[in-house]
């Protein structure tokens, strides 16, 4: 515990630990000071000069090393000569600091006269007024008028591209750097910088493509002017003509917490708009972070073309047909439930499927949540608590693409100390970070993972770990390989079960994968021969887009109930399709995979012609004789609190409680955390944990894909071409062209250049792609990402056509 | 005396009789005739145009947010130098006041940076159905005047970059 430390602010006496900055002790004793380039997120640089106060230090005789006392036996204290920045002084026993004295006052009048003097002043045109730290900090410690002159102001670009997504105003910046310094030290991606000095600095970006990093929405967050907006949202309406709508992300199963912002609009018919996302804190998940593609693709696929909608008649008709359907084949019905549904959903489904004597599975394509069910996270864990003889474990999962927030966590804590071990059979972003980097040949994996407590430093860093966080994904891996893989890895933390701190945590593809599997729901180990012969009953998912093999399985099935938001492949080929409602426009509970259940809010009113899942399955059920509870989503959860043990202490007034957060954003003064939305909704809840115990099955050996022939590799891109992500209009730069990556050997052998185009054969399908060169890579292996319209679910066999053979005359 | 009273009242209110019977009437044939306004009045209002026929609104929505009735909507949408409403990167794509909610206060004229909006002449404002109370930007855009062009238009690149042009103090 770091020492305490008493000092005054403006006649407050004020104590704080010991390295505490005089602006965060004054924040916490409720007393402004005006901040620019100050964040508390990231190291002061005193940049600004806006925190400029008094600061004075007791006196102290250097002969005697005793504080030197006024006549009153009060300790003398010594004032500056000059005003400090209070961002960059640490606060120190007996300190006195005063912010409201008349030169304190000067000291931050003149230097936002100053910040002003090239300031466009073109407020009513910015999308950042009406929530612009410079607007109320100059109204609340401004100059009346400036001295100097309007016709002398700098003329500079405006609007000009930093990357697809954000735009930089330059006349507007007034060089705090808050943008680069998060860039590079809290996204690890040093992709901006200034350029040119003096009246002449500016903020550009040195990556190809421009600000390439996913993490970029972020700095217009932390941007105290309107410099850094983002095209998404240009000007689509002015901050105080939204109302703020809490949800929880459903990109990955991160769970970061989201505010969206809505409005209605003419445009729309008078409806209601989702027109941004940000984040909304929650220390113990993302911060006040969030991924770019939570923010500009996690709610744009609710307003697509493609939505399902039917007239009241036909939806009541399409729901006699389904349960007509079900009833006639009765026992012979398989649902197949998407893992981006609610806990409620799912429980219902359950239900649903055991009272009908059918079978449920989750359209999924990891194995392991029952160990991450009863090995996982529990009350208490908060990524941002490890650091020092902590350890982190990620095996087979690239973060940065398949759970952005986690990567920046997991960074921040190998940089507060914590041992960090990467596994992977390819470079991947946190190896920069890593403590340890191991790599494996593909299908080492378990045995990889099992064998690293043999290891001399990996060993110990596993084994005397105070705190262990296994993480464990899909890079590479297809259900078997991520079931396999979950075993290894719960080795590791089984005789730490049910530590705060400490468990499995598995990368999933979906929002919800863990609530599936804490509810029992798990994927079917062959799916195409589960639902051959069977009503297929397919909720928020799309099995006959991602794969055509299961399209030719869904052929041979009895029927297809298709229950969707949007229309895909799969209610293309549905004998009833059933259109459902966004996540934006239902109620229910989330899991991320840290077991943390989150309220899911209604953001803006469902369109006509939809229902909720939880309405339609139970109109299905209640057709089909069913008595299931459909009317709420809080009514089912009372019901899956009684029955899951797990869920026993979850409610949802619980889970819409908040505590103090620090730092503070979002209140009345958006220049200190910038302008992420307070979190008043709710934290969440961790699971509980469930003692109990899993065998943990030996290692398979995995299927080797024949010798000496190419292998794909099956990997996960951030912004891949999926249902929810290709509707986001301003993403389409950075949704590739599919691409390959294969190594060096395979490049010569096959004389590929990056960049040109091959058709690549896998599972009998064909498909072309973009070549990109990964020096990390295996000699055997071509990386092909999913859901990019490649047929690939697990390792798999692949064939490389080569468009112009005779180049390959000479090998 | 007494007896007289009478009559010295009548007579005086007949010199008041006579003596108006004698002024110019002060009723006007409306709507054949129309008073002119008071030099401040606060009718329906316009949207001005420059004199190259570019619109003033910038779609800013300041008006919106001073408006205590709530009467108007803005949606905004950028400029192109290939599609040109208005100076600058910003105007309005969608202007509508609702005529019955509008309680001419004129807070919307004070609160336009570029003096885009003001409240007119025009007084005339019937409806027979509440949705036409509501005037789209069609309807309350001044027509374009002469030598101007309509919008939108095309112009020279980098002319037009900024939204808010000096202010004048006006001058009634």
């Amino acid at each position: 515990m770091a020492k305490s430390i008493t000092l005054t602010i403006d006649k407050t006496k004020v104590t704080v630990s010991e390295g505490t900055l005089v602006v965060d002790a004054a924040k916490k004793a409720g007393i402004d000071i005006p901040v620019f380039c100050y964040h508390p997120k990231m190291e002061p640089v005193g940049m600004c000069r806006q925190c400029l106060v008094e600061i004075g230090r007791p006196m102290v005789d250097r002969a005697t090393g005793q504080p030197i006392l006024e006549a009153d036996g009060t300790p003398k204290v010594q004032f500056m000569p000059k005003l400090e920045t209070a961002c960059t002084n640490t606060v120190s026993e007996g300190m006195v600091v005063l912010t409201e004295t008349e030169r304190a006052k000067q000291g931050q009048k003149e230097i936002l006269e100053l910040l002003l003097t090239n300031h466009p002043l073109d407020c009513p045109i910015c999308d950042k007024g009406g929530e612009c730290p410079l607007q109320n900090l100059t109204l609340a410690h401004g100059p009346e008028q400036s001295r100097f002159l309007f016709e002398d102001k700098q003329r500079q670009e405006k609007n000009v591209a930093l990357g697809d997504m954000i735009f930089i105003d330059r006349e507007r910046c007034i060089q705090c750097a808050r943008c680069i310094r998060f860039q590079d030290k809290i996204a690890g991606d040093a992709v901006l910088g200034f350029y040119q000095r003096g009246r002449s600095t500016d903020v550009v970006t040195f990556s190809d493509p421009g600000f390439d990093s996913v993490f970029s929405g972020n700095t217009t967050d932390i941007c105290p002017v309107g410099a850094l907006t983002s095209v998404d949202f240009r000007f689509g309406a002015r901050p105080w003509e939204m109302k703020n709508a809490p949800s929880i992300c459903n990109q990955c199963p991160v769970g970061c917490n989201v505010t969206y912002n809505v409005r209605r609009e003419a445009k729309a018919g008078g409806s209601y708009v989702i027109k941004r996302a940000r984040p909304r804190q929650n220390e113990q998940v993302n911060e006040i972070w969030m991924c770019d593609k939570g923010r500009f693709a996690s709610h744009h696929y609710t307003e697509s073309p493609a939505r399902l909608k039917q007239d009241p008649a036909s939806m009541a008709a399409s729901i006699q047909q389904a349960a007509a359907l079900i009833t006639a084949n009765k026992g012979d019905m398989v649902i197949l439930a998407g893992e981006n549904l609610t806990n409620e959903e799912l429980f219902n489904l359950r239900g649903f499927a055991h009272s009908a004597k059918g079978q449920i599975y989750a359209y999924g394509k990891m194995g392991g949540g029952d160990l991450t069910a009863a090995y996982g996270l529990t009350a208490g864990s908060n990524l941002g608590d490890l650091g020092k003889g902590d350890t982190i474990v990620v095996a087979a999962s690239d973060l940065y693409h398949e759970a952005p927030i986690w990567y920046l966590r997991i960074k921040a804590a190998a940089q507060r100390g914590a041992n960090l071990v990467v596994l992977n059979g390819r470079h991947t972003k946190l190896d920069e970070y890593a403590s340890f980097v191991v790599r494996y040949a593909y299908g080492d994996e378990p045995q990889v993972v099992r064998g690293l407590v043999t290891k001399d430093k990996i060993g110990a860093a596993i084994n005397d770990a105070k705190n262990l966080v296994v993480f464990y994904g899909s890079d590479g891996l297809g259900l078997d390989g991520t079931t396999n893989l979950a075993n290894a890895c719960a080795s590791l933390v089984r005789n730490r079960a049910g530590k705060p701190n400490n468990g499995l945590v598995g990368v999933w593809q979906s929002a919800n994968t863990q609530g599936a599997w804490e509810l029992g729901i798990k994927p079917a180990a062959d799916l195409a021969k589960a639902v051959a012969g069977k009503v297929v009953y397919i909720i928020a998912a799309d099995p006959v887009g991602d794969d055509p093999s299961l399209a030719q399985a869904l052929s041979h099935a009895k029927a297809v109930i298709a229950q969707d938001v949007v229309s895909t492949a799969t209610t293309a080929i549905a004998t009833v399709v059933l259109p459902a409602q966004a996540h934006t426009e239902r109620e229910g509970t989330f899991t991320s995979a840290e077991r943390r259940v989150q309220r899911l809010y209604q953001a803006i009113p469902a369109p006509s012609g939809t229902k909720s899942d939880l309405a339609l399955t139970a109109e299905v059920a209640n057709a089909c004789g069913v008595e299931l509870e459909g009317k709420a989503a809080i009514l089912v959860m009372k019901k899956l609190v009684a029955s899951e043990k797990a869920f026993a202490k979850i409610t949802y007034e619980d889970l819409a409680k908040v505590g103090d957060q620090w730092p503070d954003v979002g209140s009345a003064d958006l220049y200190f955390g910038g302008t992420s939305y307070k979190n008043t909704q709710g934290l969440g809840s961790h699971l509980a944990y469930v003692t109990g115990f899993v065998n943990l099955a030996e290692p398979k050996p995995t299927q080797r894909v024949a010798e000496n022939t190419l292998v794909a590799i099956p990997v996960t891109k951030l912004f891949d071409q999926g249902t929810m992500v290709l509707p986001a209009a301003n993403l389409r730069g950075r949704i590739d062209q599919p691409t390959v990556s294969v190594g060096k050997a395979v490049a010569t052998k096959y004389a590929l250049v990056g960049g040109e185009e091959v058709k690549i054969k896998l599972n009998g399908t064909e498909n072309s792609a973009k070549v990109a060169i990964d020096d990390s890579l295996a000699a055997d292996v071509v990386l092909v990402p999913r859901s990019y319209g490649f047929a690939i679910s697990q390792p798999c066999a692949v064939e490389l056509l080569v468009k112009q053979p005779d180049r390959l005359g000479g090998n | 005396m007494r007896l007289i009273e009478p009559f010295l009242e009548f007579a005086h209110g007949l010199k008041t009789v006579l003596f108006t019977i004698l002024e110019k009437p002060v009723t006007v044939q409306y709507p054949e005739e129309k008073r002119p306004v008071a030099k401040r009045y606060r009718g329906r209002h316009e949207l001005k145009r420059y004199d190259n026929g570019l619109e003033k609104c910038i779609g800013c929505a300041l008006c919106a947010a001073a408006c205590p009735a709530d009467a108007i909507f803005v949606e905004a949408s950028p400029n192109t130098d290939e599609n040109r409403y208005s100076p600058g990167e910003r105007f309005a794509s969608t202007y509508e006041i609702n005529m019955l909610r509008c309680i001419y206060c004129g807070y919307c004229e004070d609160a336009c940076p570029t003096e885009a909006i003001v409240l007119g002449d025009n007084y005339e404002l019937t409806y027979t159905d509440r949705r036409d109370a509501i005037y789209t930007k069609s309807m309350l855009i001044d027509a374009v005047p002469a030598g101007g062009q309509p919008t939108p238009m095309a112009t020279e690149k980098g002319m037009f970059t900024r939204s808010i042009p000096e202010m004048k103090d006006p001058t009634d």
